[in-house]
């Protein structure tokens, strides 16, 4: 029985590493949400590292149709064979090519398949993979061959709920939504990415780093992958602690648009005029 | 008591199934929770609830359910919390080997005991019970090397109704302001029911020709298929009484221009005359009644305003708020002249809909337009409505 306890290098709370242990034992697929950055791809990494397992990815664009994570029948290859003769056209297997879920499906031990950022596809996809998904095999009309899974893979999946999924496919599957991390776990994280952080500058950094974030108005609120390279940017240039409570050096590392950075920086020490909030206006 | 669960959560509105209910059951017969109300509430979650927006819904079902519940993690905990404050206790040479003899069975069977008499409750030293500083067989920080040690060491799991308590997710709830993000999600609605996308399409005619053209060696053409996208204008009020909404409003704007290819935008002051701003400052503008003529009627057109003002910049004749301001219509005209020409048209508001009722002025532009809440669950009914033209209100 598989028991996923986590990896060295991926720092996860209680909480989903029991849903990952759930959704292996149940044999559902697992959909993880949560802000950007919080380490949703990271996660399938971690899982394959931790069982040591191969990892399979299908990165999910928009142009991304499920039936091209089956398998593909190269018609112009077997008409440009048949025109000129060269290889042995009646042979159609050799014209199928399996895609990525095929590959899963075909290995010959338990692999972990991670369908990456499946908002990002049409909003049939997730609907054209259900039974694909439930039952872990599909048929291949060209060829009359039916592809079954020889052990059903650990399949995660991850969203950044551009889109919402279908109701169908959610019941079938195991939800996680990965909050932010609080100061301690990330203390945690941080330490696994630079072990030897200084721990006055950590905390510090830390301080103002949940500072920023506590600003409603922010149209992109830092995340985890950007406090890292922001850390990064401070040990490299040697900033003292004190810098950091007086200012933020490098602020442009941790916030991406021009807006967001002047509202930092035209707030002084409080939130108090920029956090007014407007729903709150309960006149009657 | 556990089926009570479901149909708790099914009237606090949380989309549950059966299907995800037998799962659920399914995994509790496999143990996966181990035994903890704790893993329960993670795992009873992740299973029936898949959006993050029902978490807080869950939490107060979770609540109701299984609040008086005593749990294993619960005693856990009060053992715990009289363990806290300990000293290290000192030992000769002699207790300690003598203290080496117990077995770990005995240890066990003793804190069994221990626990059924309750003797556990803040007892501090002593030889037999479960205490601080002791040297009895249970506890933590103390001395007994044969003895059982209790999650010493603070943890950071804290039991489930705690955590339902806390109710942290209450921000996710959908009925609360919206964020950029979740407004591209709402908005993404009014894109996602058209066929876009820039899918390939073969175009025969040209492939024959090329093919012919290269002597029969085949020659694929391929070419985009046509980009559908809706149409959308926002009209939207500002200064005044919508102040304080002015960067709510912003965030829709720059949400809404990112999601739609054809967008555009006005603003006015209160209700909508003659003129129509196109900046926020209302320095440019263009003729409302032009704007009438000249664009198409199949337009998406959004009012976004609190629709709060006096009853007569709606009905009079120069009944504009600002005082060097003449209209020669009333607002109330206008608006019906913007029903008239789009047949697709909604009013949002930023105002909580139970006040709607005690402003005369909603009261009347909800008889014009149907209005919607400037709230996530407001946002995806009224683009409901814009799409198909009929949602849960309208």
């Amino acid at each position: 029985m598989n028991y996923f306890k986590g990896s060295e290098d991926y720092v996860l709370s209680p909480a989903l590493r029991d849903n990952v242990n759930v959704s292996i034992a149940l044999e559902r697929p697992l959909i993880v949400k949560g802000e950007p950055g919080t380490g949703k791809t990271l996660l399938a990494h971690s899982i394959a590292a931790g069982l040591r397992k191969r990892l399979i990815v299908w990165n999910i664009k928009s142009t991304t149709k499920a039936h091209d994570g089956l398998h593909l029948y190269d018609t112009v290859q077997r008409l440009n064979d048949a025109r000129f003769g060269d290889g042995d056209v009646s042979d159609i297997k050799r014209y199928i090519r399996l895609g990525t879920l095929g590959e899963a499906f075909k290995s010959e031990e338990q692999v972990v398949l991670l369908i990456d950022e499946i908002d990002k596809a049409e909003l049939e996809f997730p609907n054209d993979l259900l039974n694909e998904l439930d039952e872990m095999s599909f048929y291949i009309p060209e060829t009359g061959e039916t592809i079954k899974a020889k052990h059903r893979p650990i399949v995660i999946i991850t969203s950044n709920s551009e889109k919402e999924l279908p109701d169908p496919f959610l019941r079938r599957c195991i939800f996680h939504y990965i909050e932010f991390p609080d100061t301690e776990l990330m203390e945690e994280i941080v330490h696994v990415h630079h072990p030897k952080m200084e721990k006055g500058l950590l905390r510090e950094a830390l301080k103002r780093f949940y500072w920023i974030r506590e600003f409603d108005m922010l149209r992109k609120k830092p995340s985890t992958s950007e406090l890292i390279d922001w850390l990064q940017a401070l040990v490299v240039g040697g900033i003292p602690v004190k810098a950091i409570e007086k200012e933020i050096p490098f602020i442009g590392v941790l916030l991406k648009k021009k807006e967001d950075i002047d509202c930092v920086e035209k707030s002084g020490k409080s939130h108090y005029a920029f956090n007014t909030s407007m729903r709150t206006r309960d006149v009657y | 008591m556990f089926i009570d669960f479901f149909f708790r959560l099914k009237s606090y509105g949380v989309p549950v199934s059966m299907h995800e209910w037998i799962t659920l059951h399914r995994a509790l017969s496999l143990n996966l929770n181990d035994c903890s109300l704790t893993r329960f509430y993670h795992m009873a979650r992740s299973i029936l609830v898949k959006n993050e927006i029902f978490f807080d819904k869950y939490d107060l079902a979770f609540l109701d359910t299984f609040k008086e519940i005593e749990t294993t993690d619960e005693m856990l905990e009060e053992i715990l919390s009289g363990l806290k404050k300990v000293k290290e206790l000192l030992l000769t040479e002699e207790e300690k080997r003598e203290m080496e003899k117990l077995d770990l069975d005995e240890v066990l069977r003793n804190f069994e005991e221990q626990l059924k008499a309750g003797h556990y409750k803040g007892h501090v030293g002593g030889n037999k019970a479960i205490g601080t500083g002791g040297r009895s067989t249970q506890g933590a920080w103390g001395y007994n090397p044969a003895g059982v040690r209790i999650g010493q060491g603070t943890s950071r799991h804290r039991r489930a109704v705690q955590i339902a308590e806390k109710r942290s997710f209450r921000n996710y709830s959908s009925d609360i302001t919206l964020d950029t993000r979740q407004m591209k999600v709402a908005l993404s609605h009014l894109r996602s029911l058209l066929p876009i996308g820039l899918g390939e399409r073969l175009n025969l005619e040209e492939t024959v020709d090329a093919t012919c053209k290269n002597a029969g060696e085949i020659e694929l053409v391929w070419e985009n298929r046509e980009k559908k996208a809706s149409k959308v204008m926002l009209v939207m009020d500002v200064g005044g009484s919508m102040t304080p909404y002015a960067e709510l409003a912003g965030r829709l704007f720059s949400a809404a221009s990112s999601q739609i290819s054809k967008f555009k935008h006005f603003y006015f002051h209160n209700c909508v005359y003659q003129e129509l701003w196109t900046d926020i400052e209302r320095n440019k503008s263009v003729s409302t009644r032009e704007l009438l003529k000249s664009e198409d009627n199949d337009y998406k057109v959004i009012l976004v305003g609190d629709a709060e003002m006096a009853p007569s910049e709606l009905t009079w004749v120069n009944g504009a708020i600002d005082y060097w301001y003449r209209n020669d219509t009333p607002g109330i005209v206008w608006l019906e002249r913007f029903r008239d020409k789009f047949k697709n048209i909604i009013w949002l508001n930023p105002l909580p809909s139970r006040s709607w009722e005690y402003v005369q002025t909603v009261r009347m532009i909800r008889g014009i337009f149907p209005m919607f809440e400037l709230t996530l669950d407001g946002l995806d009914e009224g683009v409901k409505y814009l799409m198909s033209g009929r949602c849960a209100l309208y």
